[in-house]
């Protein structure tokens, strides 16, 4: 009982955290491409800041604005809140990581999308239906190549939960398997264009030809969009936390104590902050691409994802 | 469930090299610029070259380490080199070749991974070597050297898949045999080298002829042909000058 | 085995001689030189094997046996009598300016060093070498059908080269399959277990799944260099754009070893399977090939293409033949695969002085031989008559037997291979009259042509025709013993 009463304590703890560090990622990773592309750089602090101004802000809303329009801030929020919840980010074996595993994640991640598409066009201005088409046209090469990353893992580990897959890759120890390597990669890539980064959509441009996330979002104000960059950065958290902690989970907690849970917060810490400065490498050294080139960027996503679970199927399982 | 846990890591180090390898031979189907290209053929070669290195260790097969010698020095470098200085001096090392459905054509690599499995799973159940699951994907980098022939219609990207569906039957000797008798493997690579110096010499040859490395434009022979087609130049010809 | 290194050096030699001194004008004659020494050494062999039974060699990489020594004598004697054409028609075609003296040694040499390929193919013990000696004969040829430098000859060679090389990749795998079924019996990583003789001992203990699947990958790769349908694209365009000679060894040599390659593995795999799925699969091809072949012949346009076709529809009925199995169908087989080779050969060199003759290979164009130099015409109308399998020739007796065979064990077959024969009987005919006895254009004159080897080609056929010479029949009934098991006489 007192057990039960502690893990769901640290699980409500860890979403905090993760709800709570999410805008500190963003301002990192900010900070570390600034000095990348030898720029004054902001402090890391700085995304609180905005949040901060932008929830004192007052809320310009068109007139002929919906309820679906005021309720997709509160929606999109949500979902990635229970996003969040579900990932094991310093413990494994939590109670919210045992009722949600991958396939609900991705749910979220659509339910998600799918209010945001719907309050772009909402308005009835031409930048929202650009940028809602653009968004799903994207997910909807993006979200097989994700499912197909996704089942390669849980093929291996014989669970699509999330919890159960680390737990797995830690008591097997290290093994060389080129399906988590091409799931990695096709993960990764997903990542980028869900996430809205370089070179699938910039997310420091309000260029009216080329943006995409932005576009949706262009008629928010005040608290809605607030809570609408926080979720975006939430999902940013979400996609690096599953690409470290899947393919390399070691110094998570596995057992409840301090020493166990403080080394699982660092080692976060740590892979999260290498994990943004390989993603500024990366956005810097690549250009965006065309908007044209974006099936075929996510259709290479899906080969690698595709060629993960076939060399599963190929290489690991004994012939 | 799986044995992978039990494999060596050099065992280990073998399947990832292996699976790198096929998805080299998937960036050959896809990329369309010529150099690259090329890179991607080399970088295949080293990491046959490791395989056959890591194969020689693990199974203790000294003769290996000559075969492993010998990709690098023919596949790594020399031919590579040669087609580099091809492109170069034909100056076609910028050029890029439209691909009509690059999706497509992965996914039909993707096809045809699958269907090597299957053609390679009599043959992986009598397999008692630590390898025999990297059979199924050298059949897979030959079948798809030969989609990257029949789907390309560069002349360089046809040399490149040839000499890839080479590498492909290479890794298939390796890993499912421990390499074929010494003699007929510096046959095959003889072979092999003769038939890249020849590429060479019909690139110019085509240049020459038709101004452009497009196979697309050898069209002259077919069962269509019009009776009226001028093909005098096999008989009668008024001689042209002899180069 | 002195006289196998003598038959199988003297053309390496010859490459190399003529790579140095082919320019020259006496290269045509050292060519001829060299394929004579080539053939008696590969005589005094066959005799020798005939009397003494099959020999294997000290080291074991080579073994000739009553089957591959006398193709091998055949290779050495086709390759000798078209050097001897070859030499006459050359230097016509340098005088014309169609070649140069560079490329003149490029082919004088190229044409030894596809002899030796040949030989080495058919006498090699080791099934890894067999490979590379079939892919080096395509190398070594596909230069020289691009000789002319025509965007059409080079096209030719491009796919001949493409093509071959694709396919034959395919047979690289099937060895790598048997080498790993013989590994699994027999020990990995042993030298020797791609060796045919240690197979062929061992055949009954190997993996029959296995040993399947390498026999698919084998006829895929063999058979595109036997032109089987629907591998056989490559065939009409390499044969048709290369120098005359060059078709007559491609069309009455390659194709033999490459068939040769195919039922060795037969023997291989039949004695593996206990089933006749290899001889099915080859009935399959062998047949589709035939009859597509035939149909094609109609339409052709141009005559060397036309009797590329020609000799895809026989390939077809030989592999036919050796895929039905049998002591009479391996006989007739053998036979067939003599006589179209003798056949063909003369046939291709009739062609090419009558090419030459009317400067044009066009069929339409070709006009009136017959008066214009009435050997060139004869040549021709035999050639045809007896590749056709009229009666006095020997193709006709193949065939005769061949049908006898289909008729013991399957009957319904006869039926498309009798479709067949009037098919291909019917395309060579509608075009072969009006070339032989049509009106010859003005101005058509005739050309220095050296027709001995047609005739002697040609008497040879008509004498197998007529009588089998008995030492000859014993020869054919060692071989079929070999192959089919049992002997048909």
């Amino acid at each position: 009982m007192d057990n039960q009463l502690i893990a769901w304590l640290l699980a409500a703890a860890q979403t905090a955290l993760f709800v709570g560090a999410a805008p500190l990622l963003a301002g990192w990773t900010k900070r570390v491409k600034c000095h990348m592309q030898n720029r004054a750089a902001p402090a890391v602090w700085q995304p609180y800041r905005d949040l901060a101004k932008l929830f004192r802000k007052e809320l310009v809303i068109a007139e002929n604005a919906s309820w679906l329009f005021r309720a997709t801030p509160y929606v999109v929020f949500s979902a990635m809140l229970l996003a969040a919840a579900a990932i094991p980010l310093v413990a494994v074996d939590l109670p919210t990581g045992a009722i949600a595993d991958v396939i609900v994640l991705v749910g979220f991640f659509a339910l998600a999308r799918f209010f945001t598409a719907l309050a772009g066009m909402d308005i009835g201005t031409a930048f929202g239906g650009m940028g809602a088409s653009r968004e799903m046209t994207i997910a909807a090469l993006a979200e097989p190549a994700m499912l197909m990353a996704v089942f390669t893992l849980s093929m291996t580990a014989a669970s699509t939960n999330l919890s159960a897959a680390m737990g797995y890759v830690l008591d097997t120890g290290l093994v060389l398997r080129p399906s988590f390597l091409f799931a990695l990669l096709g993960i990764a890539m997903v990542a980028v264009a869900e996430t809205g980064r370089i070179p699938v959509d910039n997310p420091a441009t309000h260029l009216e030809l080329t943006m995409i996330h932005e576009a949706m979002v262009l008629e928010y104000s005040g608290r809605h969009l607030a809570l609408i960059e926080w979720a975006g950065q939430i999902k940013l958290m979400i996609y690096a936390v599953l690409v470290v902690n899947i393919f390399w989970p070691w110094g998570i907690a596995r057992e409840f104590t301090m020493e166990a849970l403080g080394l699982g917060v660092a080692a976060a810490a740590a892979k999260l902050m290498l994990a943004m400065v390989i993603l500024v490498v990366w956005e810097t050294v690549l250009a965006k691409m065309r908007i044209f080139r974006v099936p075929e960027f996510l259709g290479f996503a899906f080969v690698l994802s595709l060629l993960g679970m076939l060399t599963h199927v190929v290489l690991e399982t004994g012939g | 469930m799986t044995s992978l846990a039990q494999l060596s890591l050099f065992e280990q180090a073998i399947i990832v090299f292996a699976a790198l390898a096929l998805f080299s031979s998937f960036v050959m189907l896809a990329q369309t610029r010529v150099l690259p290209l090329i890179y991607a053929f080399a970088w295949q070669g080293v990491l046959l070259a490791l395989v056959t290195a890591l194969v020689a260790y693990v199974s203790g097969h000294p003769h290996l380490y000559i075969s492993a010698a010998l990709t690098l020095a023919l596949k790594v470098f020399l031919i590579p080199w040669l087609l580099h200085r091809l492109a170069m001096q034909l100056r076609i090392h910028l050029e890029a070749e439209r691909i009509v459905h690059p999706s497509l054509l992965l996914l039909a690599g993707g096809g045809l991974v699958i269907f090597s499995y299957y053609i390679a799973l009599p043959i992986v159940q009598r397999s008692g070597l630590a390898t025999r699951n990297t059979i199924a994907v050298s059949i897979a980098i030959v079948l798809i050297g030969m989609l990257v022939m029949i789907a390309r219609k560069k002349a360089v990207a046809q040399v490149v898949g040839f000499m890839s569906i080479e590498n492909g039957l290479f890794f298939a000797a390796v890993v499912s045999t421990y390499g074929m008798p010494l003699i007929v493997e510096l046959g095959v690579a003889f072979d092999v080298l003769v038939a890249a110096i020849l590429f060479g010499v019909f690139f110019f040859h085509m240049r020459e002829s038709f101004d452009t490395l497009d196979v697309d434009q050898l069209t002259r022979l077919s069962e269509a042909r019009e009776p009226e087609a001028p093909h005098e130049a096999s008989g009668a010809a008024p001689a042209g000058p002899a180069r | 085995m002195n006289l196998l290194e003598t038959t199988l050096a003297t053309p390496l030699a010859g490459a190399v001689l003529l790579a140095l001194i082919g320019h020259r004008r006496a290269g045509g004659w050292v060519n001829v030189g060299v394929s004579a020494i080539t053939f008696v050494a590969s005589l005094a062999m066959a005799l020798n094997v005939f009397e003494n039974g099959p020999q294997l060699s000290t080291d074991r990489l080579f073994y000739i046996d009553a089957f591959n020594v006398y193709l091998v004598a055949l290779t050495a004697f086709v390759g000798m009598t078209t050097s001897i054409f070859s030499r006459p028609y050359m230097r016509h075609e340098v005088e014309r300016g169609r070649v140069s003296d560079r490329r003149m040694r490029l082919y004088l040499s190229m044409y030894q060093g596809f002899l030796f390929a040949m030989l080495l193919a058919l006498s090699t013990n080791n099934l890894g070498i067999l490979w590379v000696a079939m892919e080096a004969a395509t190398l070594a040829t596909v230069l020289l059908v691009s000789l002319y430098r025509t965007p059409e000859s080079i096209e030719a060679a491009w796919k001949y080269f493409i093509l071959c090389g694709v396919g034959i990749a395919q047979a690289l795998f099937g060895t790598v399959l048997v080498y790993f079924a013989a590994g699994q019996r027999l020990g990995i990583g042993r030298d020797d277990t791609l060796l045919w003789t240690v197979l062929y001992g061992a055949a009954g203990s190997l993996d029959p799944t296995v040993l399947s699947l390498a026999f698919v990958f084998l006829l895929v790769g063999y058979g595109t260099k036997v032109g089987l349908v629907p591998l056989h694209n490559w065939l009409p365009d390499a044969h048709s754009e290369g120098p005359t000679p060059m078709s007559a060894v491609l069309s009455g040599l390659l194709l033999n070893v490459a068939l040769y390659a195919l039922v060795r593995l037969k023997m291989l795999v039949d004695a593996s399977l206990n089933t006749p799925l290899a001889g099915y699969l080859m009935m399959g091809f062998g047949l589709l090939s035939f009859m597509v072949a035939g149909l094609f012949l109609h339409r052709q346009h141009d005559i060397k293409r036309m009797f590329s076709y020609s000799s895809i529809e026989h390939m077809g009925l030989m592999t036919y033949a050796f895929g039905l199995g049998g002591p009479l169908a391996t006989f007739g087989a053998l036979l067939h695969m003599t006589v179209h080779s003798l056949t063909k050969s003369a046939i291709f060199v009739t062609v090419g002085h009558a090419a030459q003759l009317a400067g044009t290979q066009r069929i339409d164009r070709i006009r009136g031989l017959i008066r214009t130099q009435p050997a060139v015409g004869w040549g021709l109308l035999v050639g045809t008559i007896a590749i056709a399998g009229f009666p006095p020739f020997g193709v006709f007796t193949s065939e005769f037997l061949l049908l006898t065979a289909t008729m013991k064990s399957f009957p319904w077959l006869a039926v498309p291979l009798l479709v067949g024969f009037g098919v291909a009987f019917a395309g060579l005919f509608r075009h072969l009259h009006p070339m032989v006895y049509g009106a010859p254009p003005p101005g058509q004159a005739p050309v220095r042509a050296n027709m001995v080897p047609v005739a002697v080609h040609l008497i040879l056929v008509l004498w197998l025709g007529l009588s089998i010479p008995k030492f000859l029949a014993d020869w054919f009934s060692q071989a079929t013993v070999l192959i089919s098991g049992a002997s048909p006489l």
